[in-house]
């Protein structure tokens, strides 16, 4: 007996360690973590700056993060939320759950300027359209040019209702054409080959040549240069301009580790953090990088001018415009 | 094997009731959704999508069944083989194979357009057909060999071999397996949304998953599950009134030799079949296979990728057999049927959010991850294990109850001695169906997955998601042939002392 207990508290001493230094609980979507995304390298840096350890918990997307919260409610174990885009902000803030960053905003080098008290920026893009130039000579040059264009050149699209750039290209569509955006869908339904559930579905058919365009982000060129050595698709910039999506973080107000979490923060907008985003997430950092970032990123689309609706506005109206889409593509 | 059946019931009946409650009970607290024409049309077409699914996938199915019944070559059972796999192929790994072969830059120039009922339809076939096949074949295997015998006696030429013999033996199956095809093309989700060809394309499962996952909204989800539930419910259980066994005489030999399909017509006839049957399922295979050669490197991430899915599939086929083998007793028949369908009729999502909601008032649930992974892909294969298993085991009741009763054997040692023996070669099929479904499965994992916890489905989701094609083509091609390698493994011990 006096042996097993031995061996038991021998075990419990190995699990222990754990426990003595802090423990920043971390939640984010998976791409994130994935074997060549920035959380690896990004958890190595911060480690070193504090005595403590990252735990990323990776859960599908955004979306899936924020239902994780909302289903936790104050059991939650996060300390520090990853991920989330301006157009969950709203509701994320909603849940109660997060506390005010602190930091100073000027800190985030967002096209637009940061005014978020709950949240900071750690990247961006605008959403483009990206076309195989091998099947297209001339690309449209606005949005307008896109509806109204030749119904035989086929656009993939994402579904608004479970997809993030899908929502995107919708409130593009919204910011453009306003009250008339539901014509403007019907005009443009001959041209769009499907709607996937996902982003990944979408880019898998239009890289297989199923449909010369697709919906991405201004940034998908530079990774087809650096990783794949190839210029064939290129980002359609659109006159009217283009839609943003900003990825943000924020803390949890009750958590045990609310110091370590701003400290994680704070950490995330700079180097030791944002000089992972371009190459790994395929992001523009929304912080300081020690050194410029490749020549792919500087041969991008530079959007003329820039849409972005207030995270309050998206969580008053998508539904209703989800539901304008709907009618004006079902029938 | 009396409280095996219940504790088996108990057990799924908990695990739905749990699943649905929580959100119910939300649901209800907020007021349910109204009725509006968008929702008939989601049902109008949910229905009429999975109904020519199951009506086309079931009409080719009895032919290609009874043609690979009747024929001896070699290579029948590499195609027997193969008709299991579309179930190990993830929905988008399929969808890109068979877009590569009928899509608008496919193999068939684009000769129609894909996007729409017809790709959806496609789709659907190519998933059920064979696997309706495999589950026919497996009844017509199940037939005495006297039967064949006396027909060639009796100097029955093909039309009556299948009309007085195998037709009575596949007609009680249908009803089963048809009501099976029915609910997986009710549950379709990526299929429907990417062949579709955009939102007039919608399902109740799509609505759903909306409803719960981007809306967070669990009044509607629980409108639309409750709608789901109601149809399924309904239409299991009018199925299950021409569900049935037919028991003949016990067959005194095993191996089954059959007198009929020699004529030359007949074995040209059969050949065109299976041929047919090759033209649906190989294409997007070889497709999958094809794509996939050019990524093929060994990554970082596989191997443990492979091994979490071996790991996770193999105890969630355990745990299915399981639940569905006392199950599979005659005395359980409508209730078992209805209980296996379970995961099907309430939508997964519906499912993974109830325990959600229950374990996180407990503890965490990242520690319960793959525990929540297997319980959920266990109830998914399920209806494959029962499916398999309930012919097989009442037939050997038939066969041995009174002569276990007069001997006094029972328990543990009738199990061992005389149904495991006996039924060695359908519980084979079985766990080699309720494995290679949860091999495939992408829904549970993505509901529960944390961090560490990576298996080839979702690697291949992982890699698409950043942009790596080529690798995600690769990685689809090593759980086809992982899966195909599964197969041929385990069912070659389940027959290894078969006299056959």
């Amino acid at each position: 007996m006096k042996s097993l207990s031995a061996i038991l508290l021998a075990l419990v001493a190995s699990v222990l360690p754990a426990s003595a230094r802090d423990t920043l609980t971390i939640y984010t979507y998976e791409s994130f973590v994935a074997e060549w995304g920035p959380g690896a390298k990004i958890k190595e840096q911060f480690e070193k700056t504090c005595d403590c350890s990252i735990d990323w918990v990776a859960l599908g997307d955004g979306v899936a993060v924020l239902n994780r919260l909302k289903l936790e409610g104050a059991n939650t174990k996060a300390d520090v939320v990853l991920g989330l885009d301006t157009n969950l902000t709203s509701e994320a803030a909603a849940t109660g759950l997060f506390g005010k960053h602190g930091l100073d905003k000027a800190l985030a080098k967002t096209p637009v300027p940061w005014t978020d008290d709950f949240f900071m920026p750690f990247d961006f893009a605008h959403f483009a359209v990206i076309y195989d130039s091998e099947k297209i000579s001339t690309p449209p040059l606005s949005l307008d040019e896109l509806v109204n264009g030749d119904p035989g050149q086929k656009i993939v699209l994402q579904d608004p209702r479970s997809s993030t750039p899908g929502l995107g290209f919708l409130l593009w569509m919204k910011a453009v054409y306003g009250d008339k955006a539901g014509n403007a869908w019907k005009k443009l339904s001959p041209r769009i080959l499907t709607t996937t559930p996902g982003w990944s579905e979408a880019y898998a058919l239009f890289t297989k040549g199923e449909a010369p365009m697709v919906l991405s982000y201004t940034t998908s060129p530079a990774y087809h240069v650096i990783a794949e050595s190839t210029d064939r698709y290129k980002a359609a910039a659109f006159a009217e301009g283009h839609y943003l999506q900003i990825e943000v973080a924020g803390v949890i107000e009750a958590s045990p580790e609310r110091t370590l979490a701003v400290a994680f923060l704070q950490f995330m907008m700079e180097p030791g953090f944002q000089d992972h985003i371009p190459q790994s997430n395929w992001m523009f950092p929304a912080g300081a990088v020690s050194a410029p970032l490749p020549a792919a990123f500087d041969q991008l689309v530079k959007p003329a001018k820039t849409f972005l609706f207030t995270p309050d506005d998206v969580a008053a109206k998508r539904r209703e415009w989800i539901d304008e889409w709907l009618n004006a593509v079902s029938q | 094997m009396k409280p095996g059946g219940i504790f088996a019931l108990a057990a799924i009946l908990l695990a739905v009731i749990a699943g649905l409650a929580p959100v119910v009970v939300i649901g209800l607290s907020e007021g349910l959704m109204r009725a509006d024409p968008y929702l008939f049309r989601v049902i109008r077409f949910t229905l009429l999508q999975a109904a020519l699914s199951t009506i086309i996938s079931i009409l080719l199915a009895i032919p290609i069944a009874r043609a690979l019944a009747r024929q001896r070559f070699p290579g029948r059972f590499l195609i027997v083989r193969l008709f299991m796999l579309p179930l190990a192929l993830p929905a988008i790994v399929a969808i890109l194979g068979i877009v590569t072969v009928y899509g608008a830059g496919g193999w068939l120039g684009g000769a129609f357009d894909l996007y729409g009922l017809a790709g959806i339809l496609i789709a659907h076939v190519f998933f059920n057909a064979p696997l309706s096949a495999r589950l026919i074949l497996s009844r017509l295997e199940t037939i005495p060999p006297e039967s064949f015998r006396l027909g060639a006696n009796l100097g029955f030429h093909g039309a009556q071999v299948f009309r007085l013999i195998e037709w009575p033996q596949i007609r009680p199956a249908l009803a089963g397996i048809a009501t099976l095809i029915f609910l997986l093309c009710t549950a379709s989700f990526a299929v429907v949304l990417t062949l579709g060809g955009g939102p007039q394309a919608t399902t109740l499962e799509v609505a759903i998953y909306q409803a719960l996952r981007f809306d967070f909204d669990p009044a509607r989800a629980t409108a639309l599950a409750l709608v789901q539930v109601a149809i399924c419910c309904a239409l299991a259980l009018y199925a299950g009134r021409f569900t049935g066994l037919t028991l003949g005489a016990p067959p005194l030999r095993r191996t089954q030799i059959r007198y009929d399909g020699t004529a030359p017509l007949s074995r040209i006839g059969d050949a065109l079949i299976l041929l047919a049957s090759l033209a649906i399922v190989l294409p997007p295979i070889v497709a999958v296979v094809m794509s996939g050669m050019a990524g093929l490197r060994l990554d970082r991430d596989l191997i443990p990728a492979m091994l979490t899915s071996l790991g996770l599939a193999g105890s969630a086929a355990i745990l299915a057999a399981c639940l569905a083998w006392p199950l599979a007793a005659p005395r359980f028949a409508t209730l078992g049927n209805l209980a296996t369908l379970g995961a099907y009729i309430i939508p997964p999502a519906v499912l993974a959010t109830g325990w959600f909601i229950l374990l996180s008032r407990y503890s965490g649930t990242n520690a319960l991850a793959p525990v929540l992974v297997i319980a959920l892909n266990a109830l998914m294969a399920l209806p494959f294990a029962y499916g398999v298993l309930a012919p097989a085991v009442a037939e050997a009741g038939s066969r041995h109850d009174r002569l276990c009763a007069g001997l006094g054997i029972a328990g543990f040692n009738r199990f061992r001695l005389i149904d495991l023996p006996a039924l060695k070669r359908p519980l084979t099929l079985a766990l080699v169906m309720a494995g290679i479904v949860s091999l495939g499965d992408l829904t549970a994992i993505t509901l529960f997955g944390t961090q560490d916890f990576v298996t080839l489905p979702s690697l291949i989701y992982r890699q698409m998601g950043s942009y790596r094609m080529e690798q995600a083509a690769a990685t689809s091609l090593v759980l086809a042939l992982f899966a195909f390698v599964l197969i041929t493994v385990t069912e070659s011990l389940g027959t290894r002392d078969d006299p056959a």
